[in-house]
């Protein structure tokens, strides 16, 4: 019994991890997802500003991104730690 | 319903272990997680492939440096002996250890450094040859390597840099950037060729990123102007007991800035990496489960997915080098900027 506890244990920090990074890709999904669609607004709005809104659309994914990352280097730390 | 729910949660992670377990028995099989992990490091031999269990790899140089013995220089075919040892040096984990405690500087030409080597050599070669032809015949039009680059030279110095940093203070910055764009553009690149000139993992090695985001970091502030310090120190137009929070933020934010462009181009690059080693390694764990046959019929779709991955992975090696590049050139534009408001 103790050392399936144990195994649980050790397992639960790489179904946290997971899970962690689960949640850090929902977060980003959704962040990307407004800027997208906020992007194709604006573009379908005002078609003469397309290339300006393209370029500020793939910028703010990349930071949005950027702390998906942060999430995931976290998870990756969890699991090469152990 | 909720105890249910926390059943099945719990469980997943008793379940685990097991299969761990199940894995760890299998001393043979196919190992994941190790063939990603050494694909992504740096390692002291180049490894090409593996052909009925031969390693077929390209010895690179072991320099040592120590205070008992002085210099040491040997190749790293030279551990290929049963102890795996030479020279009182072993092997460990991926970073070479002496046996006796011997305390030494390690200078090898790793992997990694190897392709830097390789794509300066390239930098070299390709903007010698394009600055040659500007300055012998600058009246005619660009052909060749020249005609393929120079949209890209002007579009960083048209859209990123010139709006950035502003009017006049732009053409002082612009080498510096245009020099980081390509060398992470490059690096990005010759990390997506799977085989020797490239494969190494240059710009997911968290030290290339944090010597570039430690060279923006001390632009950043030998540039400063009055108006920067003055953002940093004293915010202009705040109360002054907002100023005792404020101030300490901005101070963490002027290192934190450079350390979030270090993640993000590391992590980003690593992640392309491990992805498409995971879609590669489907094949081979299905193969080890369910026979060969398996291993065959998930291959069609996982090289399908590896193409796909790569397609993305070049868009990927193009953005992180324009974002880095387009927030080194805010950071700067902050610095030097005249105060007007």
């Amino acid at each position: 019994m103790e050392i399936l506890l144990l195994e649980a244990a050790s397992g639960l920090g790489y179904g946290v991890a997971a899970l962690g990074a689960g949640i850090a890709a929902l977060a980003a999904g959704i962040g990307i997802g407004r800027i997208g669609g906020d992007a194709m607004n604006a573009m379908a709005r005002q078609p003469e500003a397309m290339n300006d809104l393209r370029a500020n659309m793939i910028l703010m994914a990349a930071l949005v991104e950027g702390a998906a990352f942060f999430a995931m280097v976290i998870g990756l730390l969890v699991i090469f730690t152990k | 319903m909720r105890k249910i729910l926390f059943f099945l949660v719990f469980s997943l992670f008793i379940i685990r272990p097991s299969f761990c377990a199940a894995a760890e028995k299998n001393q043979d099989g196919f190992d994941a997680g190790q063939m990603i992990m050494h694909h992504i490091l740096d390692s002291y031999e180049w490894h090409i492939a593996d052909i009925k269990g031969k390693h077929i790899t390209i010895p690179l140089p072991v320099i040592i440096y120590s205070k008992e013995r002085g210099l040491i220089f040997f190749m790293s075919s030279k551990f290929h002996n049963p102890e795996h040892i030479y020279n009182g040096i072993k092997i460990d984990h991926g970073k070479l250890t002496s046996v006796n405690g011997e305390k030494f500087y390690d200078i090898s030409i790793t992997k990694n450094v190897l392709s830097l080597f390789i794509s300066m050599v390239l930098l070299l070669f390709i903007f010698i040859s394009i600055g040659k032809k500007y300055k012998n015949n600058s009246q005619r039009a660009p052909g060749g390597l020249q005609a393929f680059l120079e949209p890209i030279i002007l579009f960083v110095k048209d859209d990123i840099v010139r709006p950035s940093i502003g009017e006049k203070e732009y053409s002082r910055f612009l080498p510096f950037l245009l020099t980081m764009f390509f060398f992470i553009w490059i690096n990005n690149l010759l990390g997506l060729i799977p085989v020797f000139p490239g494969g190494a993992n240059v710009t997911g090695n968290i030290a290339i990123p944090f010597v570039l985001a430690t060279i923006i970091l001390i632009l950043t502030n030998i540039n400063g102007k009055k108006t920067y310090w003055m953002h940093v120190f004293a915010m202009p137009g705040v109360p002054k007991w907002v100023l005792t929070i404020l101030t300490p933020i901005e101070i963490i934010s002027v290192f934190l800035k450079p350390l979030v462009l270090m993640i993000r181009l590391f992590a980003n690059i690593t992640a392309g990496h491990i992805i498409m080693l995971s879609f590669f390694s489907l094949i081979f764990i299905f193969g080890d489960l369910f026979g060969n046959v398996a291993g065959y019929g998930v291959s069609a779709m996982s090289i399908a997915f590896t193409i796909f991955m790569t397609m993305l992975e070049l868009i990927v090696a193009f953005l992180q080098a324009y974002v880095f590049t387009l927030l080194s050139a805010m950071y700067f534009g902050s610095a030097v900027e005249e105060g007007h408001h």
